[in-house]
């Protein structure tokens, strides 16, 4: 798969804050996506998260706040969590990026079947991030405790308050017995 | 709009025109009937549609392929409405809910809000006046799926029955909705219809798992930022650093060369820089140079502002609500105490910043946003392009977040995408993108209030005199929504919570100051109560220190004749055991509260650790009247007691020199996972009308946790959000 931006060729400007250091023309990047091999000619510097949103069209991957704070924009380069928004693409070069698209085709992934068990999104938009830290989480540490769910989810902030169903659901997930819900 | 796909989801309803299926309006469901004057809106101040404006219902949608779609009016910002409002109509339908789905509703006078005359949401108003509208819609619709059948079988409808998608007679007949759709279609809808008997519910009531979690769990919901049309730009805009300040000049000369930018334009909000991607905008745009003329805000101080609202206090303020002589019952009382409470500005902070897509053509546009005000969004969208609002279609995307932002009376962030668009040229798809910087300094905050409160007690510890003087800036006046002040020379909004005070005080007293202050003030997710229930509740801890008795007590003494606060109050006691001991440096506090029609009471579990406040455990009562899912209801008390405990102990925007000094999550923090306390859910059965649930959890969490702190410290919480070291 080539994407190629017309339009995203143009000189780069030097001064310019999209990186001091960086006086490159645009660059192809190549690594994969969920799989697929990509290779875009793109300035290297862009956040990983707008090449995966504006460049790939993978919009799963959501834009909180630019500076590392939310972890709505976690993916995985190479298997850990990463937060897109501050990571430049040129970082993803010769990895492998998954993204919420890439957690399962059908929602099997054991999360997901959690996530949907105990109906654990509101608004939504943070929860692909939350199930990507999730998922690094799990895969370290089959059986978390609660010390380790709150280490590891402490970088994904959910305004409408889930966190005792992603902490339920990633328990559940982990096979682990469920305490009585609510009533 | 469709909202997404999911990969096991069934194909999408094909099928009949959903417009001639169903054929009868539904009235409004009583209640208050609220005008607004939005200039350049019609008809909004009445649920009735003009006669060329009549559309038959459109609620819902049966196809051939079994497929039931129901079509959503109230906007979906995590507070569950599609799978709610859905529930309400498979109900009375019979509907098999694994067929049933769910769709945003256009603009369109049918699908106004029955009590507030507009297409909106808010207020935690959709499920109580969904109510009668939804379970009509799928009564008629079982109606006429059941004379369809009849007329098939040659047999009076009286002799069907129907059951999880089909219709039955007697014998072994069955024909399901699918089969029946096209026929049922062809006939009259009833002129009345017979709704449930309760005890029959098999939805409703039931914690019937959310419609749309899937599409949430797999990155497939769209939401506003994730609309992207063929060939669409996109456009970050620089804004004013000072509410009220203009641009004077700019220099774009480096912004103008950067790579994808596209054009860079003045438009009425700031200077918009339009670019292929967003990334190529917003860096384009910081290299703008903005002169701004900086206006009369300038030198705005909130640490003044404060200082303003406490000498205002002083002095009387327009009587909102008098019982009793309340000055001279304190000046009788046996011990009378005083307090001053104050919260501060606070940002809606949706997870999702503003965005807004517009598909701006010569005779037409098209806006793809996450709206709470679909009428007055598309009525100003439409007065902004200067086309007639027929030609303006609006599309409700999932919401990332609402909590009132996307309710803003002047549209702005729709207006603003609409300008520039405009700047661009129509033909042109352009989404304009809020920084998450952006969204925190664009202002429309939850206003800063204070409340001064003077109560006393007789010799037996009875409380006798209570007077309070809110100070803070009205979200109402001088907007389109003055009419719901109705003529009173203060804001409802401003003192609910404080104006209905529940306890059997003999002597009572609620002032009200109303304060122009240039900063942009909305309602924010419990609006008035998110203040007022902070300090009334921490106040009333402090009458029943002053009278020495237990907080749980004191208030039951004062509520004998309120059964439904003594019942989330006892049921919040019992189930938290209040009363009981608790392990040395822990301590509980309590509160009640009554918003939106719902009863709750919050006992919070804290300790203090080195100066650390730690909240352990929440335990929530809540008595919402006849409720629809259980499951939702708990998720939104869950919820609402971590917005309300974020705000309590972390939230708080501050100005100096006109400056807002917080821009993103680091300076507004938002609580997270390892501060979450464990948080327990109790709803009182009740056969009382349906109150709201998406804001009556948010009011008892930050006097809960301060009057917790002071079972511990044994200091008084008298400011938010919460600092130890101001403690008194």
């Amino acid at each position: 798969m080539l994407i190629s931006r017309k339009g995203s060729s143009a000189a780069y400007i030097p001064g310019s804050r999209l990186n001091p250091r960086d006086k490159r023309m645009n660059t192809m990047t190549a690594f994969s996506v969920n799989g697929k091999q990509v290779n875009l000619d793109v300035d290297p510097s862009t956040p990983l998260l707008w090449v995966i949103r504006d460049h790939l069209g993978l919009t799963g991957t959501k834009y909180g706040c630019g500076m590392a704070q939310c972890g709505a924009c976690t993916v995985h380069i190479d298997g850990e969590a990463v937060r897109s928004c501050v990571a430049p693409v040129s970082r993803a070069a010769g990895k492998a990026v998954t993204t919420i698209e890439g957690l399962s085709s059908d929602l099997s992934h054991p999360l997901q079947r959690a996530w949907l068990e105990e109906d654990v999104p509101q608004c939504g938009y943070c929860q692909s991030g939350q199930l990507m830290s999730a998922a690094v989480l799990l895969r370290q540490k089959p059986q978390p405790t609660d010390e380790d769910i709150d280490q590891a989810m402490t970088g994904n902030i959910c305004r409408c308050g889930t966190y005792p169903r992603i902490r339920r659901a990633i328990h559940r997930a982990a096979g682990m017995v469920v305490k009585a819900g609510v009533r | 709009m469709n909202h997404g796909s999911l990969k096991l989801e069934r194909p999408r309803t094909v099928g009949m025109p959903r417009r001639d299926f169903l054929k009868f309006s539904v009235a409004a469901s009583g209640g208050l009937l609220i005008g607004f004057y939005f200039p350049g809106v019609s008809g909004t101040a009445s649920a009735q549609a003009s006669a060329n404006e009549f559309m038959p219902n459109a609620f819902v949608r049966i196809g051939t392929d079994e497929q039931v779609t129901v079509i959503v009016n109230h906007s979906e910002m995590g507070q569950g409405v599609y799978t709610s409002l859905p529930m309400l109509l498979a109900e009375e339908l019979d509907a098999d809910w694994s067929k049933v789905g769910f769709e945003s509703a256009p603009v369109d006078p049918k699908y106004n809000h029955p009590v507030f005359g507009m297409q909106m949401t808010g207020g935690s108003s959709s499920v109580w006046s969904g109510m009668e509208q939804f379970r009509q819609a799928g009564a008629a619709a079982r109606a006429m799926l059941i004379a369809a059948a009849a007329q098939r079988w040659s047999i009076e409808p009286i002799y069907c029955r129907t059951e999880a998608g089909a219709v039955f007679d007697n014998s072994d007949g069955k024909l399901t909705y699918g089969q029946l759709a096209a026929d049922a279609a062809k006939l009259p809808p009833p002129a009345k219809v017979q709704l449930k008997d309760p005890k029959n519910f098999k939805l409703i009531g039931k914690p019937i798992k959310r419609l749309d979690t899937g599409v949430k769990s797999n990155g497939s919901a769209v939401f506003g930022l994730d609309v992207k049309l063929p060939g669409m730009l996109t456009a970050v805009v620089a804004r004013p650093p000072i509410f009220g300040a203009k641009v004077k000049s700019f220099d774009d000369s480096r912004a103008r060369s950067m790579p994808g930018v596209r054009k860079i334009a003045q438009v009425p909000s700031g200077v918009a820089v339009v670019a292929d991607t967003f990334w190529q905008a917003k860096v384009a745009r910081d290299t703008l140079r903005v002169e701004w003329d900086e206006g009369a805000m300038h030198n705005f101080s909130t640490t003044q502002l404060m200082q303003q609202f406490r000498e205002r206090a002083k002095s009387p303020g327009v009587s909102v609500r008098k019982e009793g002589d309340a000055p001279a019952a304190l000046a009788s009382a046996a011990k009378t105490i005083q307090a001053v409470y104050e919260a501060p500005y606070l940002s809606h902070l949706m997870m999702e910043p503003l965005n807004c897509v517009v598909d701006l053509r010569s005779d037409s546009c098209e806006v793809w946003t996450g709206s709470q005000f679909q009428t007055i969004d598309r009525a100003n969208a439409a007065k902004t392009a200067g086309l007639p609002n027929e030609k303006v279609q609006l599309h409700t995307t999932f919401l990332g977040g609402g909590f009132g932002r996307r309710a803003n009376p002047q549209s702005d962030f729709v207006v603003e995408a609409v300008a520039v668009a405009k700047a661009v040229g129509a033909p042109t798809k352009v989404k304009v993108v809020w920084t998450r910087e952006d969204d925190m300094q664009g202002g429309w905050y939850r206003p800063a209030f204070l409340h001064a409160i003077e109560g006393g007690i007789d010799a037996s510890g009875n409380a006798v005199s209570w007077r309070s003087r809110s100070v803070g800036q009205s979200i109402m006046a001088g907007t389109p929504f003055e009419g719901m002040m109705q003529g009173k020379p203060y804001d409802p909004a401003s003192v609910e919570g404080l104006d209905d005070l529940p306890y059997a005080i003999p002597n009572l007293a609620v002032e009200s100051h109303q304060v122009d202050v240039n900063v942009p003030v909305q309602w924010l997710r419990s609006v008035g109560h998110s203040h007022t229930a902070f300090a009334a509740e921490c106040f009333m801890d402090e009458l029943a220190a002053l009278a020495q008795k237990d907080p749980c007590q004191f208030r039951r003494d004062l509520l004998q004749k309120q059964p439904r606060y003594l019942g989330v109050l006892d049921l919040a006691a019992q189930k938290s055991g209040w009363g009981q001991p608790l392990p040395k440096g822990m301590g509980r506090g309590i509160a009640v509260h009554f918003a939106f029609g719902s009863y709750v009471a919050h006992v919070a579990e804290v300790s203090v650790t080195d100066g650390n406040i730690k909240v352990h455990r929440m335990v929530c009562a809540v008595d919402c009247g006849q409720y629809v899912n259980p499951g939702i209801i708990a998720s939104q008390i869950e919820g609402g007691a971590i917005f309300g405990a974020s705000a309590a102990l972390f939230q708080e925007l501050t100005f100096e020199n006109g400056r807002l000094q917080q821009t993103n999550f680091n300076t507004f923090p938002v609580m997270r996972m390892n501060e979450c306390p464990e948080i327990e859910t109790y709803i009182v059965e009740s056969e009382e009308k349906s109150g709201g649930i998406g804001e009556p959890g948010v009011p008892c969490a930050a006097p809960a946790i301060a009057n917790a702190l002071f079972a511990v410290t044994g200091k008084r919480i008298r400011r938010l959000p919460i600092r130890l070291t101001e403690a008194v």
